[in-house]
C-alpha cells in the first residue's frame, strides 16, 4: 500500500481508511460538484447517457461482488434486472406502491430470486455453474412474458407510472439523474465498505480458496448465497431505477447479450475492484455510444459497409476491446488506474 | 465425563477410513491430552494427513468415532468443527493468495467477529469498531510470528517460507483449543526449520494448547514432540515417548530404516 510521502497512521482507524488526506477529501467533494453540475452543462443524448452507466453501476457492482470477489460466474445479471424492473412495474402499476416503497421491495424480491438460481453453486463451480446461471438468463424471460401476459404486457412494453417523492416527480432526463447518481454513490460506499469487512474477506476467501475458507469456519451453503442476494439485490434496484427511468420496459432491454456486456464491463475494470466497476461501466456504456455515433459516419464513407456498420460495428468493438483487455490487462482498469496513480506519485523525479 | 474430558482433549476411537477397495485408515485410536505436543509420523502414504482430514471433518469416516472435549464430532461439516475449536493448517498451504496477510489472519477471526452484511455495508460503527479490535489481536499474532515486514503484502506473491508462515498466523488467529499443524516444515532449509520449531514451541507455551504435529524431520520430532504416533499403511504401529518410538523394532523397520 502506497501513500503520499510524509502520511503516517498512528491508530488502525487511520490505518483502514480509504480517503486519508486532505487531498482526498477535497478531490472527492470537487468530483461530486462537478458530477452533480452536469445536468446543467451537457444535455440530450449525454444525460441519458451518464443515466444508463449510473444504472449499470449499480447493477455491476453487485455482479462485481458476486463474480469479483466471490468467484461464483453469472450470466443472468439482465435477467435479474428484469425482475427488478418488472416487480417495480407490477407494484407501481397494480398496486399502485409509491417510488420510495417499490424500489426497496424490487430489491428484496429479486435478491431472492438470486438465491434460487445460486442454489446450483453449491454444488458446481466455474464453467458449469455460468451454464446453470444462463438457465435464469432463459426461465426468467420467459416467465415474464409467458406466465401472465394480461398483466406484464408479454412482449409489448409496460408503462411505468413517474416516480414521485413528495409533489417532486422524476420526469425528465435530468431529474432523474439526481436520482440515479446519488443511489450510484451510495452503492458504490456500500459496496466498497462491505467488501473490506468480515463480509468481504469471507467472498475474497471463498473466491481464492473455498476449502480453506471452510477451514476458517466460513460456511460455503451462507457466503455463496449471500453473494447471490446481494447480487441480485443491487440488481433489482437498478432495474427498478431503469423502470423509473424510461417508464416503460421491455424484455427486450434484459437479453442474454446484455448480461454479456454486463459481465464484460466487470472485466474491463478489473475483477475484485470496486473502482473498477465503475470504470468498466463508464469505459464500454461510453465506447458503445461512440460507436453508435461512428456507425452511420462509416455507412457514408464507406458505402458498401452502411448496412453492415450500423449493426455489427458495436458487438464487434466490444468483443475485440474484451479480447484486448484479457491478453494486455487482465487486471483491468483499475490495475492501470493504480499504476498511473503510482506514477505521478513520484513525478517529475521517478528515480 | 467431565473428568474424562480434563485429560483428553481430543479421542479418536477406532477409525476406519477406506476409498472404493482401499482402506487409508483401519482401526486408528490414540488421544491428545492437555497442553501435549502429539506427533504422527509414518511413511509416505500411511495415512497421517487423512487422520487430520477426518478430525478436520473433511473426510467422513466409515466408521469409529472422535471425541472433542467429550463432545462427539464426528463427520460434522469442517466450519462446524472450526467452531468449536479446532483449527489446522494445510500441507500444500491453503491461502487467499489475491488478499494480503493481514487481510488472512483477519479472515481467521472470521468466527470471532459479528457484524453482518448490513452493517458491514455501512462500515461506521459497530463495523468499524469491531474491526479495529479484531485488528489488535492479529497484530499481537503478526508480532508473535515476526511478519511485520509482509504484513501488507499480498500473499501470492510472498516466497514458501513466509506463506507457511502466513499459514500458521492465520490458523492461530482463530484462537483454537487444538492445533493440527500438516507438515509445517516440508520444503524447507535448517534454519527455517528451526524457526518454525522455536513458533511451535512458543505457540504451545504462550497459548497452553495441545498441537497435533504431523511431520517428516525426525530430528524436529524427536526434539519437540511428548509423544509420537507411528502409522504405516493406515495402521497405527506404535506410540510412545520419543525415547521409546527411537528403539521400537516396528519403527524402525518401517520408517526409520534398518
Amino acid at each position: 500500500m502506497y501513500r503520499p510521502c510524509g502520511t503516517f497512521d498512528e491508530t488502525y482507524i487511520q490505518d483502514i481508511a480509504i480517503i486519508r488526506t486532505p487531498m482526498h477529501w477535497s478531490s472527492l467533494i470537487a468530483g461530486i460538484i462537478l458530477l452533480f453540475s452536469l445536468p446543467f452543462l451537457v444535455s440530450g443524448k449525454y444525460l441519458s447517457l451518464l443515466n444508463l452507466i449510473g444504472i449499470s453501476i449499480i447493477s455491476v457492482h453487485g455482479l462485481s461482488i458476486l463474480t469479483g470477489y466471490t468467484g461464483q460466474i453469472s450470466l443472468g445479471q439482465a435477467a435479474f434486472m428484469a425482475v427488478g424492473a418488472y416487480t417495480t412495474g407490477l407494484l407501481a402499476v397494480y398496486l399502485k406502491f409509491p417510488f420510495w416503497l417499490a424500489l426497496p421491495c424490487s430489491g428484496v424480491i429479486t435478491g431472492i430470486t438470486g438465491i434460487i438460481f445460486g442454489l446450483p453453486s453449491l454444488r458446481i463451480k466455474g464453467f458449469y455453474l455460468a451454464m446453470a446461471t444462463l438457465a435464469a438468463q432463459f426461465i426468467i424471460p420467459w416467465l415474464i412474458v409467458n406466465v401472465r401476459p394480461d398483466l406484464t404486457g408479454g412482449t409489448d412494453t409496460l408503462v411505468v407510472p413517474t416516480a414521485h417523492i413528495g409533489s417532486f416527480a422524476f420526469n425528465s432526463q435530468e431529474r432523474i439523474f439526481y436520482l440515479v447518481v446519488p443511489m450510484a454513490i451510495l452503492v458504490t460506499f456500500l459496496v466498497r465498505s462491505l467488501v473490506r469487512t468480515r463480509i468481504g474477506r469471507a467472498f475474497t476467501a471463498i473466491r481464492d480458496n473455498d476449502l480453506a475458507a471452510e477451514a476458517m469456519g466460513i460456511s460455503l451453503f451462507r457466503y455463496k448465497l449471500l453473494a447471490f442476494f446481494i447480487c441480485s439485490f443491487y440488481a433489482g434496484i437498478a432495474g427498478s431505477l431503469w423502470a423509473y427511468w424510461m417508464r416503460a420496459i421491455n424484455i427486450d432491454y434484459f437479453l442474454l447479450s446484455d448480461s454479456i456486456w454486463y459481465l464484460g464491463m466487470v472485466i474491463v475494470g478489473g475483477m475484485g475492484s470496486v473502482p473498477g466497476a465503475v470504470f468498466g461501466t463508464v469505459f464500454i456504456r461510453t465506447l458503445d455510444l461512440l460507436v453508435k455515433n461512428i456507425a452511420p459516419w462509416l455507412g457514408t464513407v464507406v458505402p458498401s459497409l452502411a448496412g453492415v456498420a450500423a449493426a455489427a460495428l458495436g458487438p464487434f468493438v466490444f468483443g475485440l476491446i474484451i479480447l484486448v483487455f484479457l491478453i494486455f490487462e487482465p487486471r483491468g482498469l483499475a490495475h492501470r488506474w493504480e499504476v498511473i496513480k503510482s506514477y505521478f506519485r513520484l513525478w517529475p523525479f521517478s528515480y | 465425563m467431565e473428568a474424562q474430558s480434563n485429560t483428553a482433549k481430543l479421542r479418536v476411537e477406532g477409525l476406519h477410513l477406506s476409498f472404493g477397495g482401499v482402506a487409508a485408515l483401519s482401526d486408528v485410536s490414540f488421544e491428545i491430552k492437555e497442553k501435549e505436543i502429539l506427533a504422527i509420523i509414518g511413511p509416505n502414504g500411511a495415512g497421517k494427513t487423512s487422520v487430520l482430514n477426518c478430525i478436520t471433518g473433511f473426510y467422513r469416516t466409515q466408521r469409529g468415532d472422535i471425541y472433542f472435549e467429550g463432545k462427539r464430532i464426528t463427520n460434522l461439516r469442517p466450519h462446524k468443527i472450526v467452531s468449536l475449536g479446532i483449527t489446522r493448517t494445510f500441507q500444500n498451504i491453503e491461502l487467499f493468495t489475491g488478499l494480503t496477510a493481514l487481510e488472512n489472519l483477519m479472515a481467521g477471526r472470521h468466527i470471532h467477529m459479528r457484524h453482518g452484511s448490513i452493517a458491514g455495508s455501512l462500515f461506521f460503527g459497530k463495523a468499524r469498531n469491531e474491526e479495529v479490535k479484531h485488528r489488535e489481536i492479529v497484530e499481537d499474532i503478526v508480532e508473535l510470528l515476526e511478519m511485520e515486514e509482509i504484513r501488507q503484502k499480498v500473499v501470492g506473491s510472498l516466497p514458501y517460507g513466509q506463506r507457511k508462515r502466513v499459514d500458521l498466523g492465520r490458523a492461530l488467529a482463530l484462537e483454537p483449543k487444538l492445533l493440527l499443524l500438516d507438515e509445517p516444515m516440508a520444503g524447507m532449509n535448517v534454519e527455517e526449520k528451526e524457526d518454525m520449531a522455536r513458533f511451535i514451541l512458543d505457540i504451545h507455551e504462550l497459548k497452553g494448547i495441545p498441537i497435533l504435529l504431523i511431520e517428516h524431520d525426525m530430528g524436529v520430532v524427536m526434539d519437540i514432540a511428548d509423544k509420537i504416533i507411528v502409522l504405516d499403511f493406515g495402521e497405527k504401529i506404535a506410540d510412545g515417548v520419543p525415547q521409546e518410538i527411537k528403539v521400537d523394532s516396528k519403527v524402525i523397520s518401517a520408517y526409520l530404516g534398518s
